[in-house]
């Protein structure tokens, strides 16, 4: 398994000018990001949504890379995404999921036949061209170029260590650095994009 | 019923063209079937089928942020299977957004068979969501009128087609 920290640190030199929905890696990724303004870091805004939030994003702006960190939690909720992006075939997408095996922020329950699901072979069977999937920092490391230069829709499949938490939400220290407000509109200035 | 009584596909389109649509994120229901084939060799429109409507509303918003203009077409079962979607996407994240939702089962007498129809209004209401009605070609404007408010206060406003055509108000 992959620890989610150092995926997140591995990723860096190959992002580029990427746009990135950092979803659940979002506790790494915004501490690491050189490029917070390509950032979209949303939190978790209704389970289940992140795949097709990137596609619509990857869709309105095909002349950007658009890389989504989605989990297994997330996918299994909304697994008919992989058909949806399949039939659209963005070649700018970018689809990473982290697969801890477990509701991580609800203490740690295992998803639905948590450790017999291929989700790459899901993904290809969907029609995703691309699909890999690793369960090491160091074959995804040394593969990590070559797959952001693919044409999307890829796919990529990474088993992550689980960072377990169980306080209330309520209790919780924030995590986002940006309102997700700012975060949107901090992206539509960068893309030019006119309010 | 005459044909000035239904509501036209092509008018429906042409308020969509009117208002910039760029994307249009749908699942197929039998209340705007009709205007599939006309969307469909629209080339101003990308079509964006989504297999349960939940990913209709985080697919919209990803579409708004990224600079384009969506409109959702949807039935009423399935706005209702979204709630959380549309709570977190597009209320959550301040999207103005038109849903234009085939109201399945609807009667204007409000005697009605279908608990699809019972619920719709009171799911809005209990999300505060605004609505408009559109039966026939001459609601059109209220299209219109939806976008408006949408784009104000950045948020989605829903159209319910309850076209006379399936003769749901029989």
């Amino acid at each position: 398994m992959i620890e989610l920290e150092a995926m997140v640190k591995a990723f860096q030199p190959h992002r580029g000018q990427a746009i990135v929905v950092s979803g659940r890696a979002n506790r790494y990724w915004d501490t690491m990001s050189q490029l917070p303004q390509r950032d979209l870091s949303l939190g978790d805004p209704a389970m289940g949504g992140h795949a097709a939030f990137a596609l619509g994003l990857a869709l309105a702006q095909p002349k950007q890379k658009v890389i989504v960190f989605d989990s297994d939690g997330d996918l299994q909720m909304s697994l008919g995404v992989l058909a949806m992006v399949a039939e659209q075939k963005p070649s700018n997408f970018y689809h990473f999921l982290l697969d801890n095996e477990c509701y991580a922020t609800t203490g740690g329950q295992p998803v639905p036949n948590a450790k017999s699901i291929a989700y790459d072979v899901v993904a290809k069977g969907c029609g995703y061209p691309l699909a890999y999937a690793y369960n090491n920092l160091e074959s995804l490391s040394v593969n990590l170029a070559r797959i952001l230069s693919e044409p999307g829709p890829v796919f990529v499949a990474m088993k992550i260590v689980p960072e377990i938490t169980n306080t209330p939400i309520g209790q919780r220290t924030p995590r986002l650095k940006r309102t997700k407000d700012q975060s949107i509109a901090d992206l539509r200035k960068e893309l030019g994009i006119r309010e | 019923m005459t044909e000035e009584a239904n509501l036209s596909p092509e008018i429906v389109l042409a308020e969509m063209k009117k208002n910039g649509i760029t994307h249009v994120v749908w699942l197929p229901d039998s209340e705007t079937n009709w205007l599939y084939l006309l969307m469909k060799a629209e080339p101003s429109l990308t079509l964006v089928a989504v297999p349960r409507e939940g990913l209709a509303f985080s697919a919209a918003a990803g579409i708004h942020v990224g600079g384009g203009k969506p409109i959702i077409l949807i039935q009423n079962t399935g706005m209702m299977e979204s709630g959380d979607s549309m709570r977190g996407w597009a209320m959550g994240l301040n999207i103005p957004v038109v849903m234009m939702v085939g109201y399945r089962g609807y009667t204007r007498h409000g005697v009605n068979k279908d608990t699809a129809a019972t619920y719709t209004e009171r799911f809005l209401n209990a999300f505060n969501i605004q609505y408009y009605l559109v039966e026939h070609s001459s609601d059109a404007p209220r299209i219109s009128t939806a976008f408006a408010e949408a784009e104000k206060n950045k948020r989605p406003v829903a159209i319910l087609v309850g076209d006379e055509y399936h003769g749901f108000n029989h």
